[in-house]
């Protein structure tokens, strides 16, 4: 990779992703990390009990690239990485397809697995991405605004 | 003016995505939410809610947080991407 060639690190997109892909730029030119970790997040068919049909993803352009943007830098700051990519889908999303991913390297597995928990972390606290769901409950479908999980909030917090 | 922006659940609760504010005797974040809330009995209901979060040009702030003129002021509820 050369400098005309930076690394990519934040997309948010309307198109699926492939992780074969993303795995290949991650190890693209990079001979020093002996560790890749990546997470890939999906749409499951169920919440609180209801059978969920799809979601509707929306996001605050500019604040979420910047948000980010501002949880991979603290990330680098607290453990030796070397790339780090996040990707995150807006718009509709149906059962089973991809929402998000992280992939983060490193020399050796314990900074990227702890860097790449962290990311997801913060990312579901502090970057302002919205979900709707559509659900069926008793043959009826309707749409709700999630809400946010105090779990997330707790489990952030346990790395400050 | 201040740019004001409204996202998710909220922004379907207002009716409204964005509207300019006059800055005039706006200091801070707080005072923007005092001078929406004044609208009627459901924004004051919204902006009286401790769950809400606010953005200063893209940065997520507290209601002591100074505004000024020019400025992106952003409410949304707690959010939930991942």
């Amino acid at each position: 990779m050369t400098s005309q060639d930076p690394f990519k690190e934040i997309s948010i997109q309307t198109e699926d992703f492939s992780l074969a892909d993303e795995v290949a730029l991650l190890e693209k030119n990079n001979l020093t990390d002996g560790a890749v970790v990546t997470f890939t997040g999906r749409v499951r068919n169920n919440n609180n009990g209801n059978s969920v049909t799809s979601l509707t993803l929306e996001h605050y352009p500019g604040m979420t690239e910047k948000s980010l943007a501002k949880i991979i830098k603290q990330a680098k700051e607290q453990w030796h990485i070397g790339r780090v990519k996040v990707i995150h889908r807006i718009g509709e999303l149906h059962i089973g397809e991809q929402i998000v991913f992280v992939g983060v390297t490193s020399k050796h597995r314990q900074d990227a697995y702890a860097a790449n928990e962290f990311i997801m972390d913060y990312l579901k606290v502090k970057a302002p991405f919205w979900k709707k769901e559509k659900i069926t409950n008793a043959g009826k479908t309707s749409e709700n605004w999630l809400a946010a999980k105090s779990s997330d909030t707790d489990k952030a917090d346990l790395w400050s | 003016m201040i740019k004001i922006v409204f996202f998710a659940a909220l922004r379907e609760q207002l009716a409204c995505a964005e509207l300019s504010l006059n800055a005039e005797g706006v200091k801070t974040v707080g005072d923007v939410k005092q001078r929406l809330s004044d609208k009627n009995s459901q924004w004051q209901q919204t902006f009286s809610k401790a769950s809400l979060l606010s953005a200063v040009n893209h940065d997520m702030v507290d209601d002591s947080h100074l505004v000024k003129s020019g400025d992106e002021v952003a409410f949304f509820p707690p959010v939930t991407g991942g």
